[in-house]
């Protein structure tokens, strides 16, 4: 063999290693700049204002509390919505429906995880919320609840796409022999094939929290962009604010360097923490069944 | 005792069957809906003029034509960084990695990036990259931001496509006395390119449709001509429906619709084309 051919085989070697380490050098870079533009926040404002429950800027009031409560109230909310409806459309469409239905419908669920959240907001606008607004009698339909009700149909298809295929892993033998012993078929379904996927669909469910937690501009167009304390039960009818929507309304019109867009900074670093910590246990889970099921099979 | 019992749990079960049934229709036919309304609403709206002409009147008349090439360039320059770093890292993944603890935090990396907001995408691009290296708010900025988010979708995608390519290929191949490199571009990569283009079309489809990562990046609120340079910052369908629904007042529901049906037409148009080439490879694979 000649010697160029060792030399190019040397190069490209070296080169894709390169590219394959590059996530790696992404999350870090990330991560610093976040850091290098938010923790100036810290010096600026003292950790005591950013706990207080009043956001309003323009006085200096960096309190970052009803963001928040307005970013758990309307994940929570959506999940609510995401968890029933998610996994039970995966356990109909993996164990109910006829092989032919479900070739159509998981594809067409799987269609609106596609849709650009850009779009769902602005049929939040025109259609649900007013709907909401005239239904449940509000002063404006731009609640926490229009945003709960457009997350969970962000988070269902990545829910029911990831849920089901956990479900269809599940070998048949396991239904057969629940069936064997005289259980029905909702016996099998709800004690065996469904405890038998657990660990998928529990990866299911965090990955469509983490997108429900990151969603920016779906929330931002309908929750009514009130940054107050949402922390009682009846918060879920009025108007919120998200971590989320904060920076992407705000970062457009502060000044660079100021102690506002440090703050927003800050914000983003958190979120970022947030979906770090949420992905690396969802990430955990996966690597765990993993490992039981090549012990299972070894 | 048994006879009593054995009614009450198929009870259990139509009960249950009927609600499951009943919580899938709830889930299915609002997306229908979602897309059926959108279609029949905006369809009226898109005419020629619509497609090519600039806006007028505050975009409250006229067309959506720079929006239109807008997110086309930036789903363009998204592909142009995104795509062979994203073959090369899931080359190196499939055919060079060792299972070893620098390969698992490679691929921890990889699954963080696909959970990090979009927003906070769009903080990093402002940091780095109109800040940081001063390209300013740009086509190239916002590119570049998007496709680190595309990274991950493509790196995943191209990997798995590597991997299902039989290993007896390889072996074949080296046995000739081909080098590694030899035997991964000629064998390994046209076999497994129809599903690395799926999953470089998925990712791009997901690039095009978002709004957040190019808010402070690349978007331009307004402006009635084509950008002409990588350093222009642009227009893009998913920015202008946020604007026209958002912060223009008295706009008509026409034009809102049909810039929905628009920028719809365009990501599920390329879910389609990679829905096609997926299957048409399945059909065709002969191993």
């Amino acid at each position: 063999m000649d010697k160029s051919l060792n030399w190019r085989e040397t190069v490209i070697t070296a080169v894709i290693r390169t590219c394959g380490y590059s996530a790696i050098v992404f999350v870090i870079l990330i991560f610093f700049f976040l850091l290098r533009e938010g923790v100036p926040a810290l010096a600026e404002v003292k950790l005591g204002d950013l706990l207080t429950t009043r956001w309003y800027p323009i006085e200096n009031h960096f309190g970052i509390l009803p963001l928040l409560t307005g970013s758990l109230i309307v994940t929570v909310g959506a999940m609510l919505i995401a968890i029933p409806f998610g996994i039970g459309t995966a356990v109909f469409l993996s164990e109910i429906a006829p092989r032919w239905m479900r070739e159509i419908l998981k594809p067409l669920v799987e269609l609106l995880g596609g849709l650009p959240s850009v779009v769902l907001g602005f049929l939040g606008i025109l259609v649900l919320s007013p709907f909401l607004r005239v239904f449940l009698d509000l002063p404006t339909g731009l609640t926490a609840l229009a945003g709960a009700l457009l997350l969970g149909g962000i988070a269902v298809p990545t829910t029911v796409s990831i849920a089901e295929d956990a479900l269809d892993a599940v070998p048949q033998s396991y239904r057969e022999g629940a069936l064997a012993l005289g259980a029905t078929k909702w016996q099998t379904i709800w004690r065996v094939t469904l405890p038998a996927a657990r660990s998928g669909v529990l990866t299911a469910l965090m990955l469509g929290i983490g997108r429900t937690i990151g969603e920016t501009m779906a929330v931002m167009m309908v929750t009514g962009n009130a940054p107050v304390l949402a922390v009682k039960l009846t918060s879920i009818f009025s108007p919120v604010r998200t971590m989320t929507a904060t920076i992407a309304a705000e970062m457009g019109e502060v000044a660079n360097g100021s102690t506002h867009y440090h703050v927003l900074f800050f914000i983003g670093l958190v979120l970022f923490l947030i979906s770090l910590a949420v992905n690396i246990a969802a990430s955990s889970v996966v690597f765990k069944s993993k490992k039981r099921a090549e012990r299972v099979l070894s | 005792m048994k006879r009593r019992f054995a009614p009450d749990r198929f009870l259990v079960q139509r009960l249950g069957i009927s609600l499951i049934t009943l919580v899938a229709v709830l889930t299915v036919v609002p997306i229908i809906g979602v897309f059926g309304y959108i279609i029949a609403k905006g369809a009226p709206a898109i005419s020629w003029e619509f497609l090519t002409a600039m806006p007028r009147d505050g975009m409250r008349a006229g067309g959506i034509l720079p929006a239109i090439v807008g997110t086309f360039y930036l789903t363009l320059g998204t592909a142009v960084f995104s795509v062979p770093l994203g073959i090369a890292a899931a080359i190196y993944l499939a055919e060079y990695a060792k299972e070893n603890w620098l390969t698992r935090l490679i691929r921890i990396a990889i699954i963080n990036l696909a959970g990090i907001p979009s927003v906070v995408y769009g903080l990093f691009g402002l940091g780095l990259f109109v800040l940081f290296l001063k390209f300013g708010t740009s086509i190239l900025s916002a590119s570049l931001t998007l496709s680190i988010m595309t990274l991950p979708v493509i790196i995943s995608a191209a990997e798995e496509a590597l991997r299902a390519v039989p290993q007896s290929f390889r072996t074949v191949s080296v046995s000739l006395g081909g080098t590694r490199w030899q035997t991964i571009r000629k064998i390994v990569l046209p076999q497994a390119l129809p599903g690395i283009i799926t999953g470089i079309i998925l990712g791009l489809e997901r690039a095009a449709g978002e709004t957040a990562p190019i808010l402070f990046t690349g978007a331009a609120f307004f402006l009635p001509r084509l950008p002409n340079s990588p350093l222009d910052a642009t227009m893009a369908l998913p920015y202008h429906l946020f604007v026209i629904s958002t912060q223009v007042p008295e706009m008509p529901i026409q034009i809102q619709y049909g810039t929905a049906l628009v920028l719809i037409i365009f990501v599920l148009g390329m879910n389609l084309i990679a829905t096609v080439i997926r299957s048409r490879a399945r059909a065709k694979r002969q191993w």
